[in-house]
């Protein structure tokens, strides 16, 4: 089972604590963008064989949103991250380099 | 090819069986194609042989990285069934349906197609509306549907429980056309006919890049060495946005672990397929006597083809309640697919951005039943290069126009 540990209370959750809120870092687009950023931000998705960030909340628990980086194949979970971020931590990215070499980095 | 009949069978059984040839032809990738199908699994298979049956494109690969039906398709439960909401969902659902009615004909070869009914039963007083919408919209569309009530649910399946108490069952959906099929059969016998055809059928050939220049479409390097094409179908489901990447574009997909099970074979004791969607479980029998048991998809991004054991624990507890017989039985064997899920729970059949790459993805959780209709849909759009009519309202551009197909109830988790 997945378990994730929630950066605010520390404790190590499994996946029926938790609700997942899919991909992190979205650029939010609003009224009077373009068309292609607003569809792209409602809808694509990276969506990747790999490397992943996410967002979950401690549902069941302190009630936190929170993100984490996850790799979709294995489910090895890299780190965990408050949601008030707008990239990822760079020991976090140091991290994965480190374990997964052929990543292309976060984009 | 050798025709499969009753002769032959007779025949074969005089000389040992010795005399049967392969189905299909492992041959060696060629340096150019007119059409290159990534993905031979059912969709894939089915896109090939329609392109052949009825554009006459024969100069045509069907790559897969792994074997022959090896993903999505030896992963489902085989459950066919056209009881769709939206008017283009039902018009495709049910060509696929009625294309599985003449299938075992069409290719020679046993697809086991088995219309035994479906029902979806209806345990709250939102799904029994939902429902009835459902059959006034079927009717509407010349698909025939009924709302049965619970005394007919429990004549149809006796071994249900519809008195609850916390599922009570309040009616169903009941659709007498729906059923299953072998599903192995299907791309066996899509293979089979292909490759009568001419076509190449390559496996264990993995994509590795897709070679575009000026925003067109040239060729894919794979594992076996870079193979030409004029045109380029990615039909490879959860895949379908590492494929996309690769060819530089994005889609509106995220692929899910969704999850099946099947139990040790008992005597024949459910001749219908069961959906209960508000619990998350569908079951049916299949011919070995197993009860073939599906579960509801993971909630996060997902490419491992195992799924979480939660969501088992949640599907059974949910139908040893709707069918108390089967609480002692021991289950043989769990897997996960990876299912391709679009915003609307519809699929996308479509051009891209990339001229002469055609895209057949989105089928999520209802990938199975509509491998014969998408084949049919998605050959008419690598042919012509502009979708037909059942294909046309399932474009990428109905997201940017905000155009959803949106069957998130007829879809919901069971599929």
């Amino acid at each position: 089972m997945l378990t994730l540990t929630c950066p605010y209370c520390g404790v190590a959750a499994e996946e029926t604590e938790l609700a997942p809120g899919g991909e992190a870092h979205l650029t939010r687009f609003g009224p009077g963008s373009s068309d292609d950023d607003f569809e792209a931000y409602l809808f694509s998705r990276s969506n990747p064989k790999g490397v992943h960030f996410e967002r979950w909340r401690h549902a069941y628990g302190c009630g936190k949103w929170f993100l984490a980086a996850r790799c979709t194949v294995t489910l090895e979970v890299f780190g965990t991250y408050p949601a008030q971020c707008f990239a990822p931590p760079p020991e976090l990215i140091a991290a994965i380099k480190a374990k997964r070499p052929e990543w292309k980095g976060f984009q | 090819m050798r025709r499969y009949s009753i002769f032959a069978v007779a025949r074969e059984g005089l000389r040992f069986h010795q005399g049967w040839g392969r189905a299909w032809a492992a041959p060696e990738p060629k340096k150019k194609y007119e059409v290159v199908v990534v993905g031979a699994g059912g969709h894939g298979l089915a896109t090939a042989y329609y392109l052949g049956r009825n554009f006459g494109i024969r100069n045509v690969a069907i790559i897969d990285k792994g074997w022959l039906g090896g993903g999505n398709t030896g992963r489902n439960t085989t459950v066919i069934r056209s009881n769709y909401l939206q008017d283009p969902s039902a018009a495709i659902y049910e060509k696929s349906r009625a294309l599985y009615e003449t299938l075992s004909q069409d290719l020679n070869y046993n697809i086991m197609f088995s219309p035994r009914g479906l029902l979806m039963l209806a345990q709250t007083e939102h799904e029994a509306r939902g429902y009835k919408r459902t059959v006034h919209a079927n009717a509407l569309q010349g698909i025939e549907t009924q709302w049965i009530e619970p005394a007919r649910v429990k004549e149809l399946v006796p071994i249900m429980n519809i008195a609850g108490p916390r599922y009570p069952v309040l009616g169903a959906l009941y659709q007498p056309r729906g059923g299953t099929a072998r599903h192995d059969a299907v791309a066996w016998g899509y293979a089979r006919a292909c490759s009568d055809m001419g076509m190449d059928i390559i496996q264990n050939c993995e994509v590795t890049g897709v070679r575009t220049q000026g925003g067109r479409v040239h060729g894919v390097d794979t594992s076996r060495g870079a193979i030409d094409c004029d045109k380029l179908a990615m039909v490879v489901a959860g895949n379908a946005s590492v494929l996309a990447d690769m060819a530089g574009f994005r889609l509106p997909i995220e692929s899910l672990s969704l999850q099946a099970l099947v139990s040790e074979p008992i005597k024949p004791a459910i001749n219908v397929v069961v959906m209960a969607n508000t619990v998350h479980g569908y079951m049916s029998q299949s011919d070995k006597g197993e009860l073939v048991i599906g579960g509801g998809t993971d909630g996060f991004n997902n490419y491992t083809q195992r799924g979480s054991w939660n969501h088992i624990e949640e599907t059974i507890r949910a139908l040893i309640e709707t069918f108390p017989i089967i609480s002692r039985l021991k289950l043989m064997r769990q897997w996960g697919g990876i299912v391709d899920m679009t915003g609307d729970r519809s699929p996308i059949l479509s051009t891209t951005p990339v001229e002469g790459i055609f895209v057949n993805c989105g089928w999520g959780t209802g990938g199975f039943k509509s491998i014969p209709g998408s084949g049919w849909a998605m050959a008419e759009l690598v042919a012509k290069g502009t979708p037909g009519p059942l294909a046309a309202e399932f474009g990428l551009n109905r997201f940017r126009e905000g155009r959803f197909i949106d069957e998130s109830v007829a879809a919901g988790v069971a599929h």
